[in-house]
């Protein structure tokens, strides 16, 4: 079947989708955005973590054909050209990556959690990014990266800018 | 494979009539698992989202009318007040994204005993509402579920919405798992003190072939309140009770061994989260005086 939808701000049209397939398998192998990664397919490991109409979801258990005429954006479509987003660029610094699997999951969630709140607890960064296993870190960085990009953010909003 | 795609609820009804074997699909957080690996191939997939009669909530005649297809992380902002009990049993279910996007319905749907949504439902004594072209039905959901992972839905049917009359009393969830996030029950369970009613009610999740009351234990428990004058009182429950109410729940159980737990386990913390939930919800009755 065929779906369009729009992905990081642009539509997007794809063709012969599988009735039975992922969101995840079509953003990865028909349109060629393999920020998203696929860990687990079962929705345990929130490596896949998208927005879909603004709502962050596991991409590998939705239907491709739920997102027909939705809106999707990817982890790819955070940073600004080559300015990596805040959150991004805190990942970075804080040495919060390491084999970076989880790492466009834990973003995107990450992300999310800030739009919501610029000065979270410690308890709520953790209950926002429980859907995100990283095998890698022990999450002690991880947890330095949100509120490393929390600061700036703050501090950004703060000074108007 | 066919993709169904109703953009209202008398499409989706037509759909199903017309291919009793399409599989629904909402959140997808079960039906997308099964088919990622490839424990389920159906001739059709109908999927649900576009239809906007399952995604809203209202109030009707006293009831809150949860459509099927609302979900988790919803019900948790919109209803703590209406329906705390599945609020709470809610807020235990998987992780941010999975609340997302898994409904209330898909979990009656997939109807595994482990589903967090059971023994809430069960206590609040919800009932669940099924269509199909030919009319509608209303069963208690605890005739709704029918065996392991099986429901009483008819192949031409879905799932409606759930019908629950807010509460008159406190209500309790208790979830044993091995961490806070993304866990499937080991055991769990729900109560309900209705004192409007004077009367109890119960879920136990996790801890039989399906989700189930505990019927003797909730006459129990009320009675006994009633003897005392303890629902006008309000005074503080004799010594003993909440124990012998975590006993009778526990006699209510037939769980089995698995890679989860062990029956015994599953008894055991039975007793104690009705124990515990009982002390819980009467004090909270109690502050509430
Ligand atoms: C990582 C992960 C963690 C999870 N954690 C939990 C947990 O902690 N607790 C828990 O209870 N569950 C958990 N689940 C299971 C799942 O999220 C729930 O069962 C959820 O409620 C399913 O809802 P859904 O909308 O995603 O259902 P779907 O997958 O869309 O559907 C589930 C079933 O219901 C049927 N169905 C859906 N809607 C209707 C309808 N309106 N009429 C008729 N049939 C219908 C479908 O055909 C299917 O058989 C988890 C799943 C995953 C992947
Ligand atoms: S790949 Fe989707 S949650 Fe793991
Ligand atoms: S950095 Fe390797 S899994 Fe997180």
């Amino acid at each position: 079947m065929r779906i369009t939808t729009t992905v990081n701000g642009e539509p997007r049209e794809i063709d012969d989708v599988w009735e039975g397939e992922s969101l995840l398998y079509a953003l990865r192998e028909r349109m060629g955005l393999p920020g998203s990664k696929n860990a687990c397919d079962q929705g345990e490991c929130g490596s896949c973590t998208v927005y879909l109409d603004a709502v962050p979801v596991c991409a590998c258990l939705v239907a491709a054909g739920q997102a027909q005429g939705r809106d999707i954006i990817t982890v790819e479509g955070l940073a600004e050209r080559d300015t990596l987003h805040p959150v991004q660029q805190a990942f970075v610094e804080a040495g919060a990556v390491q084999c970076g699997f989880c790492t466009p999951g834990l973003i995107v969630a990450a992300h999310d959690l800030l739009a919501r709140s610029l000065q979270p607890s410690d308890q709520v960064i953790r209950e926002a990014l429980a859907g995100n296993l990283c095998r890698c870190t022990g999450y002690e960085k991880i947890l330095d990266a949100v509120r490393l990009a929390a600061d700036r953010l703050a501090d950004a909003s703060a000074s108007g800018r | 494979m066919d993709f169904l795609q109703p953009r209202s609820w008398a499409e989706a009804l037509e759909a199903k009539a017309a291919h009793p074997d399409a599989v629904p699909i909402a959140g997808g957080t079960d039906v997308m698992v099964e088919l990622n690996f490839d424990v389920r191939r159906p001739p059709a997939l109908l999927d649900l989202t576009r239809v906007e009669e399952l995604t809203e909530w209202s109030m009707d005649e006293g009831q809150v009318r949860l459509g099927a297809g609302v979900t988790y992380a919803r019900v948790i902002t919109e209803l703590g007040r209406e329906l705390p009990g599945l609020a709470m049993a809610s807020r235990t279910v998987g992780s941010p994204q999975i609340r997302n996007r898994g409904t209330v319905g898909g979990n009656l749907g997939a109807a595994s005993p482990a589903g967090d949504s059971h023994p809430a439902l069960l206590a609040a004594e919800a009932q669940v509402e099924l269509a199909s072209l030919s009319g509608t039905r209303t069963m208690p959901v605890s005739d709704f579920y029918t065996g392991v992972k099986r429901n009483a839905l008819e192949p031409d049917e879905l799932i409606a919405a759930i019908l629950i009359t807010p509460p008159s009393g406190p209500q309790q969830f208790c979830k044993i798992g091995t961490r806070n996030a993304m866990v499937i029950a080991v055991s769990a369970f729900g109560l309900a003190l209705h004192p409007d009613r004077r009367a109890v009610g119960t879920g136990i999740g996790s801890a039989a072939p399906t989700p189930r009351r505990a019927r003797e234990a909730e006459q129990f428990l009320a009675q006994a309140l009633d003897e005392d004058g303890l629902w006008d009182s309000r005074r503080d429950l004799p010594a003993g009770l909440a124990h012998d109410f975590g006993a009778r729940v526990r006699a209510a159980a037939a769980p089995i061994d698995d890679v989860r737990g062990t029956a015994a386990y599953r008894l055991h913390s039975l007793a104690v989260m009705a124990r515990r939930a009982l002390t819980w919800a009467w004090d909270d009755y109690q502050k509430a005086a």
